[in-house]
């Protein structure tokens, strides 16, 4: 199998009449983090979820360590996290629970990693509390805890600062630093740009309505 | 980082690059009872979605003697009608949020990209919905039933007839609740879907419930109702994993 290397070739997509993406060309690769800029509604989201296969493109394809992902989704599945732009956690649940049962479906977890995790994105006061009690941000925090302890090497992520406070922004790039350090992959749909500290690995592509 | 925002020490590479093994460790039986567990922690900590159904069949089953009559002679031949009636709306009452939460709020799409099997996800949430809805009910459906007229004798009958038929409910079900994931108040348009589809169901289950009110052997209607319970297994949990998909589109 070949290097992480994500890749999409003229790919288009209509959402009814409008055509959405129209020919769009990137390559993402170990070590690299791609931001997606442009306006609203130009398709980040939708380029998002057409490149970790939950929407399909009329044309083009989409392809990851050189294979179309469509070929085995399981297998491409495995390898990302998604994080759209809701944190995917139920409110009667506390945080701590929500990373349970979330992380639990797609590999075992010890209760160690949890507070590891948690740990790192500031959760330690608020990780046994009922998510409808957390703000936005603290929720964002616990998604992110979420997003590292999948393990996986493609990072695909929505407005992944939204809601956060400056240092949560500067941990988002800290954690994509680390992630693109260690040769992941990250494609990223942001409004604002991040705040990596190691630039290296950090690309910009606009999408735009022609 | 910690709420005073000092950093802490990054944990470890978060994958190992060597590998391309990055499937999940967890196999779809373990991620399916995880999902199960998940369901019903989340049911028992919002009462209230849990009671609605009980409380209506509840209510159906005691006005009824109110409206017709409230002698036993009269009630018995109608009971094992209004008992599955009851049953029928009751189940479906829950039905419209089956997937509905999670999808608001980006678990199915979470479910959808693990990896793993949708289809055992979704087969663990259905078995959820029928622990919290369809079993209760079979356990409430004879008490209904003797304030109807069945003699004691029935309630085994009557338990295992709902039992059985309500398991085929949720299955058929779900393929209805995960068709109308992207429909804005989905009810009406749910139930169109599911009741023709829930009619073998209504008669064995009824016709069933019948002869164990009347005493008689009440094996072969139980067995088909069994059998479309098991053809429910077969082919629901795909068919709603694929409706599903389409809808997380």
């Amino acid at each position: 199998m070949s290097e992480f290397c994500l890749k999409g070739e003229n790919v288009h997509l209509w959402r009814g009449d409008h055509h959405v993406l129209r020919g769009v060309r990137f390559q993402v690769g170990a070590g690299e983090c791609l931001q997606l800029t442009g306006a609203n509604g130009t398709g980040k989201t939708t380029l998002l979820r057409t490149a970790c296969g939950l929407a399909y493109p009329e044309g083009g394809e989409i392809t990851w360590r050189g294979q179309n992902i469509r070929e085995d989704m399981r297998a491409f599945h495995a390898q990302l996290a998604y994080l759209g732009h809701e944190p995917p956690l139920k409110s009667e649940l506390t945080a701590r629970e929500n990373l349970h049962y979330w992380i639990g479906v797609r590999r075992r977890l010890e209760g160690r990693e949890l507070d590891q995790a948690l740990e790192r994105v500031g959760g330690n006061q608020w990780a046994d509390r009922p998510v409808r009690t957390l703000s936005a941000g603290q929720k964002r925090r616990a998604a992110l805890a979420g997003l590292t302890l999948m393990r996986v090497p493609l990072w695909l992520l929505d407005e992944p600062t939204t809601n956060l406070d400056a240092e949560g922004q500067k941990l988002v790039g800290t954690l994509i630093d680390e992630h693109v350090q260690a040769g992941g992959v990250a494609l990223a749909a942001v409004h604002h740009e991040l705040a990596v500290s190691r630039p290296n690995g950090l690309r910009r592509m606009e999408l735009t309505f022609d | 980082m910690t709420d005073s925002g000092t950093m802490m020490p990054p944990v470890r590479p978060a994958f190992d690059s060597a590998s391309d093994a990055t499937h999940p460790a967890v196999t779809a039986l373990a991620a399916a009872r995880l999902v199960l567990a998940r369901d019903l922690k989340l049911a028992f900590r919002k009462r209230s979605q849990l009671v609605q159904p009980l409380a209506f069949f509840a209510i159906v089953t005691t006005l009824f003697p109110l409206g017709v009559s409230p002698e036993l002679s009269r009630l018995r031949p109608m009971a094992a009608g209004v008992l599955w009636a009851a049953a029928l709306l009751a189940s479906l009452l829950a039905l419209e949020m089956l997937f509905r939460d999670d999808a608001q709020d980006g678990t199915l799409e979470q479910y959808a990209l693990s990896g793993g099997s949708l289809t055992w996800l979704l087969a663990a949430k259905t078995a959820a919905h029928w622990l919290l809805t369809g079993l209760p009910l079979a356990l409430m459906a004879p008490l209904a039933g003797i304030a109807l007229g069945a003699p004691n004798g029935a309630v085994p009958g009557i338990v295992v007839s709902v039992a059985v038929g309500t398991v085929a409910l949720s299955l058929i079900g779900s393929i209805g609740a995960a068709l109308t994931l992207g429909i804005r108040r989905s009810g009406a348009l749910l139930s169109l879907l599911t009741l023709p589809l829930d009619i073998p169901v209504l008669i064995f289950g009824a016709r069933a419930t019948e002869l164990a009110i009347g005493g008689e052997a009440y094996g072969v209607p139980l067995q088909l109702l069994a059998a479309v319970a098991v053809l429910g297994l077969t082919l629901a949990p795909l068919a709603a994993a694929a409706a599903v998909r389409i809808n997380l589109e």
